[in-house]
């Protein structure tokens, strides 16, 4: 069965992104005119009531995260859309600023609301250059409408205005403090922690950092009186979720589908089978830093726990499909290329274990490597994991070390082939 | 700040001017230089930021020009160096790979007779890997001057490509 709903994206094609007064004829921030008559905290608990958790890959508590920024004091607080979506295979965000700009805007003044921020940064990597004008575009709009600006719908004392900044390609700019460094008009190299962003981030205020994804459910979920979303998913895994599918299937392309539906059903319904109707090798969950798995995963229903259990994460809600025509070291030798290219080189486990990874892989790969070196590449996987200074090093090796324990074969002395 | 380069590539008032207009765009203001620097490097014709320009942006934001040169130096959509005319980005993550991006790689190669990393003679056309460029589900594809070519999967297509770009 295949199983697409549109909670998140019910907005697209209903209006032109390029209009406000369109936006306003479907609705457009009656989220926020309710926003303003709640209470804040109101507003982080109707999140945490929802089980969201964010959806840029940490999977961290959103509501909860709401909740603690408010209580931090101080009245300048910054609210920040990480748009950098550089994951791998991650292309799930794209179509929420493409299609749906303005209830990105509203969510955004929702947030600063909450959490009495004076100021919003839109994040963007320069990929997405070709959605500035549109965004750019629904900021002026707003600001022209009372939505931004000074006394925002006539309440004294609400001033809030929105920035959009660029990214030039910089993959650890999606790290928080690395992106709050870029904002800064510095170089985007990530920072020991604490103090935490929610305390001191964007020019020492306190910040939330919050993913596309996320941000986009809040105006949603405000007027789902009917308690729509929570009608989807299982378990923990309330409501629905963004997710782009790539690699070697048939009709790649971002769903939203509901929590619980699996992943056989995403990868040969939605996504259309694998090309040529070939076996798969492989499954990479959440980007470059995401777990791999075998095909055995395919009846597992794609929920927080049932992906855990089996080894992988949600993460960035990416999933590449490998198939047979690619061996395991091969797809390990590309990722890894990949974090080798990425690395800031700021820290020695990160900086000096991908550069090692990469000799040993390459090793495998000609069938040169000894019992000795890929005890050695275990050992640097798992220290980078302990020691790095940022998420980046401490995730890069996830891949890596997930596909020695399900591909194991292929890391006995002479078994590259497989 | 008379290099030998500031020497070669004199800022006209003309440049001056459009500098000015895309600083003033930012309000002059020095937290955006990463979105400047990519404008700046597009009135460049080989899409970078020489020497005195990237002085004369520093002077202009009253900001130390060692911190202009360490955001050239860290993020790769910048370079201090030029490109050519049509600088092609072929992604080399595992979505566009497996998709035969490697193929499409060697045919770039085949087709331009140079390597990655060179330019060819005529200055049109630079190749370059990059990283994702979120088109994982147009793959495989190139990306030029910002425009996005999908579904590269043949010789032919990618020939009409490299003819179309004067």
């Amino acid at each position: 069965m295949t199983s697409k709903v549109s909670f998140l994206t019910q907005n697209f094609g209903k209006y032109d992104p390029h209009s406000i007064d369109s936006y306003l004829s479907i609705g457009g921030f009656r989220a926020l005119r309710k926003a303003v008559t709640m209470d804040g905290e109101d507003i982080a608990t109707l999140i945490a009531e929802n089980k969201v958790k964010g959806r840029g890959g940490a999977e961290y508590d959103m509501g909860r995260k709401w909740s603690q920024a408010r209580k931090v004091p101080g009245n300048n607080h910054i609210i920040i859309c990480n748009a950098d979506e550089g994951e791998t295979t991650t292309f799930k965000d794209r179509p929420l600023i493409q299609n749906d700009p303005f209830n990105l805007i509203e969510a955004m003044i929702i947030a600063a609301y909450v959490m009495r921020a004076t100021d919003g940064y839109i994040y963007m990597r320069a990929e997405y250059a070709c959605f500035r004008p549109l965004l750019l575009n629904a900021i002026r709009e707003c600001h022209r409408n009372g939505f931004l600006g000074k006394d925002i719908l006539g309440i004294p004392g609400f001033n809030y205005e929105i920035h959009l900044y660029s990214g030039a390609g910089a993959y650890v700019c999606g790290e928080g403090t690395a992106l709050i460094r870029s904002i800064e008009g510095k170089a985007g190299r990530p920072r020991m922690k604490p103090p935490f962003v929610k305390v001191s981030g964007a020019f020492a205020r306190p910040t939330c950092l919050q993913n596309v994804e996320s941000l986009s459910l809040v105006p949603h979920l405000l007027l789902d009186d009917k308690k729509v979303y929570q009608s989807y998913g299982v378990g923990d895994s309330v409501g629905t979720k963004m997710i782009s599918v790539g690699g070697n299937v048939k009709h790649p392309g971002s769903f939203e589908i509901p929590f619980g539906t699996s992943v056989r059903d995403i990868i040969y319904g939605l996504a259309g089978g694998i090309q040529g109707d070939r076996q798969i090798r492989l499954i990479q969950f959440g980007g470059a830093s995401g777990k791999v798995a075998s095909a055995d995963i395919l009846d597992t229903p794609y929920t927080y726990q049932d992906l855990r259990a089996a080894g992988v994460m949600v993460g960035s809600g990416a999933l590449c499909v490998v198939d047979e025509r690619t061996s395991v070291i091969d797809f390990l030798r590309i990722n890894q290329d990949f974090f080798s290219e990425e690395s800031c080189g700021q820290c020695t486990p990160c900086r000096e274990g991908n550069l090692h990874i990469k000799i040993i892989l390459e090793k495998i790969k000609n069938g040169t490597a000894t019992k000795r070196d890929i005890a050695v590449m275990e050992k640097i996987a798992r220290v980078m994991s302990m020691s790095s200074l940022c998420g980046l090093g401490e995730t890069a090796q996830n891949t890596l070390r997930s596909a020695i324990e399900v591909f194991p074969e292929v890391f006995e002395v002479g078994g590259a082939e497989a | 700040m008379l290099t030998e380069q500031s020497q070669e590539y004199p800022l006209s008032d003309e440049l001056k001017s459009k500098i000015d207009d895309v600083l003033e765009a930012h309000d002059f203001d020095g937290t955006q230089i990463v979105g400047i620097l990519l404008e700046v490097q597009e009135l460049n014709e080989f899409h970078y930021v020489p020497e005195p320009v990237a002085y004369y942006v520093a002077y202009r934001l009253d900001m130390r020009v060692t911190n202009v040169f360490d955001i050239l130096e860290f993020y790769s959509e910048l370079s201090d160096k030029p490109r050519a005319k049509y600088p092609i980005q072929v992604c080399n993550s595992i979505a566009c790979h497996v998709n035969r991006g490697d193929e499409l790689g060697e045919i770039l190669k085949d087709i331009l007779h140079i390597d990655f990393g060179e330019t060819t003679y005529d200055g049109r056309f630079t190749l370059e890997h990059i990283t994702c460029f979120g088109a994982c589900d147009r793959a495989p594809a190139v990306r030029i001057n910002g425009h996005v070519y999908d579904h590269l999967d043949s010789r032919e297509k990618i020939e009409h490509l490299l003819a179309s770009l004067h």
